[in-house]
């Protein structure tokens, strides 16, 4: 309908500015904190490769555990969820070239450095954490004070109406088009949000729970996690999130347009898509 | 109208960004192995350790359990059953010819017996041990709060640091052995423990006495202690770096 009453703007490119320099700054270098947060944190899994829920680890009764069994004279990677067993062998458990398998739980090719080495692996996640938090800190109140939240992220009371017809259409991967992807779609915001607010908090106070001397300063956080067991746990909960919104944001970036969102992310312009008489929708 | 087929610049994109993200992890490890990123670590230990000073204060305590949340067996880690002669020697013998020896920058060089520690007046709390691997357990442990101890040494005014020397050799040959500095080693709930859970310490927990220092992480607590030694600085003992574990790479503060 749009396209009939605006013949002209199809054909000529809509650009806007949609990342300032600094957003895109944060988020590449949160992109580079994230991966090695993720890497060395597998690494310091698999010091330990079992969660437990509560204050202390019940040893017999693991929530998860990721383990290798010999089972006729051969390793088997096992990985038990709660009650289940699954066999993993070649990814979890055991992994590496065959001949020359490694019974470790995460795969050298995910953990950071590749080797065992907790003593490194620590040293890589207190050192990105130390980037991480600070810029994580700096953008929240940069989304907060400079309006960036209200005019931006925080979705409008009209925009509910059209969550329906908004998922079916993402998997579809049809996106808005035209003047509809000037901002960012309810679902768009409802990932930002969750993200930004609640799971990279998350995974920092988790985080910070899991250490006795910060238990000292700040007790509570034992309490509200309830207990240090379930704050690993937890810790391992959002970045296993982290990691999920991750694989769908890079989807999203690869369904809608690769070079004008990676662009929109270096130089900031995004061209807006035309609209398409196409995939106009006769029904509407 | 259409979008030209992109298909080629995408696998191009995908392909370049598998190459980038393999360089890097090669990259990575290559870091890890050179140390040029060592001074960058130190500075993000000294970060974590200044951050944990301002927030944590001298008398922070770490949280007490109750008996409920005891472990049913506590977990021993590390040195299991020191096999040097010495020690076997003095298990053998229930620990009656061990002593303790406080000596260093302290105005009265001494020895303690177990006896002699035992007639101190002491502390018991249940507190949980978290591993540097990841794990907890709770226990309770009774034993003389290391402050006091101190106090009847009298520590001259250049002491900095306390090192524990401990009787075993952990698989690698060298002997174990730790430091705390002055404010860890003066705080309430640092004990040297001579019992858990109501009964001796056993061999595997690190009998007759072994260190509790409930804001730290366990490598931190010494077990077999044979002395303990005040030191204006440890860079002459074992590797320089403060303990059996932190000369092998592990961070000498064990906050975190």
């Amino acid at each position: 309908m749009s396209a009939m009453h605006h013949p002209t703007r199809d054909r000529s490119k809509t650009v806007i500015r949609r990342h300032s320099l600094f957003t895109r700054l944060w988020h590449w270098l949160t992109v580079l904190c994230l991966v090695i947060l993720l890497m060395s944190g597998l690494q310091i899994f698999n010091a330990h490769p079992a969660l437990y829920w509560g204050k202390d680890s019940h040893f017999d009764s693991p929530a998860l555990s990721i383990g290798a069994e010999r089972q006729d004279g051969e390793w088997r990677g096992i990985t038990q969820l709660g009650g289940w067993r699954f066999d993993t062998t070649g990814l979890l458990g055991v992994s590496g070239p065959e001949g020359d398998r490694d019974r470790r739980a995460f795969p050298a090719w995910a953990t950071l450095p590749g080797p065992r080495w907790l003593a490194m692996g620590r040293q890589w996640h207190f050192l990105a954490a130390w980037l991480f938090v600070p810029l994580l800190v700096a953008y929240l109140l940069y989304l907060v004070i400079g309006g960036r939240l209200r005019r931006r992220l925080l979705p409008r009371t009209t925009e509910w109406r059209h969550l329906g017809t908004l998922l079916i259409d993402h998997l579809r991967l049809r996106f808005p088009r035209g003047e509809a992807a000037r901002h960012y779609n309810l679902l768009q915001k409802l990932a930002y949000l969750t993200v930004l607010f609640v799971l990279a908090p998350l995974v920092v106070l988790t985080g910070l729970t899991m250490s006795p001397t910060m238990d000292a300063a700040w007790p509570w956080l034992l309490d509200v996690f309830g207990g240090r067991q379930s704050a690993r746990t937890l810790h391992f909960l959002c970045a296993v999130a982290l990691l999920a919104f991750f694989v769908i944001h890079v989807s999203m970036v690869l369904a809608s347009g690769v070079v004008n969102n990676l662009r929109s992310m270096i130089t900031g312009r995004y061209v807006l898509p035309p609209e398409e008489e196409s995939r106009h929708d006769p029904t509407s | 109208m259409t979008r030209p087929p992109d298909e080629r610049r995408r696998r191009f994109l995908a392909g370049s960004l598998l190459a980038t993200g393999s360089l890097l992890l090669g990259g990575c490890d290559r870091l890890s192995r050179s140390g040029t990123l060592q001074p960058l670590f130190d500075a993000s230990e000294a970060l974590t350790q200044r951050a944990h000073r301002l927030l944590a204060s001298r008398e922070a305590l770490a949280r007490e359990y109750t008996p409920a949340d005891i472990a049913p067996t506590f977990r021993p880690n590390g040195t299991t059953f020191p096999r040097e002669r010495a020690y076997m020697r003095l298990a053998a013998g229930h620990f009656r010819a061990w002593r303790l020896e406080v000596d260093g920058l302290v105005e009265r060089p001494q020895a303690f017996s177990l006896e002699a520690l035992r007639a101190l007046p002491s502390r018991t709390q249940i507190t949980r041990h978290d591993c540097v691997e990841g794990w907890s357990c709770i226990g309770q442990w009774t034993g003389v709060v290391l402050g006091d101890l101190l106090a009847r040494v009298g520590v001259k005014d250049e002491a900095r640091f306390v090192v524990f020397h401990c009787a075993d050799r952990f698989p690698g040959g060298d002997r174990y052995y730790e430091s705390l500095d002055m404010r860890e080693a003066y705080h309430p709930q640092t004990l040297l423990a001579y019992a858990l859970n109501g009964a001796p310490l056993p061999i595997a927990n690190g009998a007759p006495l072994r260190l509790r220092a409930e804001r730290q992480l366990g490598y931190k607590m010494a077990k077999y202690l044979m002395r303990l030694e005040l030191v204006d600085s440890f860079a002459h003992i074992g590797g320089g770096r403060g303990g059996f574990w932190e000369d092998r790479g592990y961070r000498w503060w064990a906050g975190i």
